[in-house]
């Protein structure tokens, strides 16, 4: 009969979400993998090829937050933990920050920042069209995450403009598929596309069901 | 392994070679694992001996030659080539080995044999990639008898010296610096002669991306990808710009003659 004992003992986790230090321990543990990139790519750790390397990171670590911010809700919602919206902001900003260094990384080591190369690579290639049509979307949602911004475009255009993440989340994956398919290798590509898809799901079922009401 | 100076043209690019550490854990060889790096990794468990090469079809002399042989079959040189890989790096790395041909008039082909189909390891038992079908196994890669016999086609049995690590190809490999790196295939079991085209594991997976020929060409480009440009592995770090894809990887001067008259944009 230790277990319940040991729970008892932990602190209370909506206790905790409400910390004033909740917030800034977050964001810290979130900018983690950016600082160890850093750390590995200056002390010569990323292998053989490290600006492969540090592309395809910060696709991973764009892709892994993107499912972090989504189950931010349907967290609060099921475990009835109100306090956990006020991290949504932070994270939805944090994916952003990781595409655009996924962005920089492909342009930067990828293709020297020559932006006629970059161009003629978004037209050969339908996989980079995808990724970059996922930034710009992003990129909107990012310009409009402040407070002002809802209240300049009213609540109802606001929510409209950034459930468009869910269209993104679907670029993203077409984007990590047809990168993949050369190697038909789909493995994690199915692993992300099934946590989104539950997420989606999750949202279109409570959606339907209150309009039922 | 015991190695000589070579006096073929072109076999000693003066280029700086590429760290060990780098050319042996960062490569392709999908019987251990689609990732550059699960070789490394995977391909322990490799047997390379017992090992022979079965040499058939349209040949005088067929039969099963035993690794320890074909070592002895003529004297092992070392070749410093370029080695440029269809997903856009490049390499520079000594191989230590002897001109295919020298196998070649070994075993004396018939009239009628135009191609070498050359048949890779494929063992589910010591390679876990072989239970994906990403490719249709075993790994089966051709030339033309005229490229086959090109000096610079070289039947390498080891690299930086030593003999060949497991994932890259040990006990026996092809290489053939002009062409992209899959046309050389690792872990070599049977050499075929033949009338007809072999049928390539990456021309079946792909046709319209992986040809036959596969020569590397700066003006063709993969339908997915530019090949104008290349990423020399380990070269000035992070920020270092990539280098310009060259003309049959720098051999146009030793094999450009192969290929006269032919359309490399049809014949890619």
């Amino acid at each position: 009969m230790q277990m319940p004992l040991m729970v008892r003992f932990l602190p209370d986790f909506k206790v905790m979400c409400r910390h004033p230090l909740a917030k800034p321990l977050v964001f810290v543990l979130a900018l983690w993998p950016f600082v160890h990139l850093v750390w590995a790519a200056a002390f010569d750790q990323l292998g053989a090829n490290p600006a492969e390397a540090l592309v395809r990171a910060t696709g991973d670590w764009s892709l892994r937050f993107l499912c972090v911010v989504l189950a931010v809700t349907p967290l609060r919602v099921l475990t009835g933990n109100p306090a956990l919206a006020r991290f949504r902001r932070m994270l939805g900003l944090l994916v952003y920050f990781y595409v655009v260094l996924h962005l920089l990384s492909y342009s930067g080591f990828d293709m020297a920042f020559d932006v006629t190369d970059i161009a003629k690579d978004i037209v050969k290639r339908p996989f980079i069209l995808v990724g970059f049509l996922a930034f710009v979307v992003l990129s909107a949602l990012a310009l409009t995450s402040f407070n002002r911004a809802i209240r300049i475009l009213g609540g109802q255009n606001w929510q409209r403009l950034h459930q468009t993440v869910y269209f993104v989340a679907g670029l993203a994956i077409v984007h990590f598929f047809w990168m993949r398919a050369g190697k038909n290798n789909f493995a994690e590509v199915i692993f992300y596309a099934v946590v989104l898809g539950i997420l989606l799901a999750w949202r279109m079922w409570r959606f339907l069901n209150k309009s039922r009401l | 392994l015991a190695h000589g100076k070579t006096s073929v043209a072109g076999a000693l690019s003066m280029e700086k070679v590429t760290d060990y550490k780098h050319a042996s854990t960062y490569n392709n060889f999908y019987e251990f694992g689609t990732d550059k790096a699960d070789p490394a990794r995977a391909a322990h468990t490799l047997k390379t001996s017992p090992w022979t090469v079965e040499i058939e079809g349209l040949v005088k002399k067929p039969g099963r030659y035993a690794l320890e042989d074909l070592l002895k079959l003529s004297s092992q040189e070392e070749r410093i080539y370029r080695l440029r890989c269809v997903e856009g790096w490049s390499m520079v790395i000594p191989w230590v080995g002897y001109s295919l041909s020298e196998l070649i008039k070994r075993v004396e082909p018939l009239g009628g044999a135009k191609y070498v189909e050359f048949v890779t390891l494929a063992d589910p038992k010591t390679m876990p990639g072989v239970t994906a079908r990403v490719l249709d196994w075993p790994y089966v890669e051709g030339l033309r008898m005229d490229e086959a016999m090109h000096p610079l086609t070289l039947l390498a049995f080891g690299m930086y010296g030593e003999v060949l690590p497991k994932q890259s190809g040990a006990p026996l490999r092809l290489v053939v610096p002009w062409k992209y790196g899959f046309k050389s295939g690792k872990s070599l079991v049977k050499i075929r002669f033949t009338d007809k085209q072999p049928a390539t594991a990456w021309n079946k997976a792909a046709a319209n991306e992986y040809g036959f020929y596969s020569n590397v060409n700066p003006n063709v480009d993969h339908p997915r990808w530019s090949q104008a440009t290349e990423r020399r592995i380990g070269e000035d770090g992070l920020f270092a710009k990539k280098r310009k894809t060259l003309m049959f990887n720098g051999y146009e001067a030793q094999v450009g003659q192969l290929y006269a008259g032919m359309d490399l944009s049809k014949n890619f």
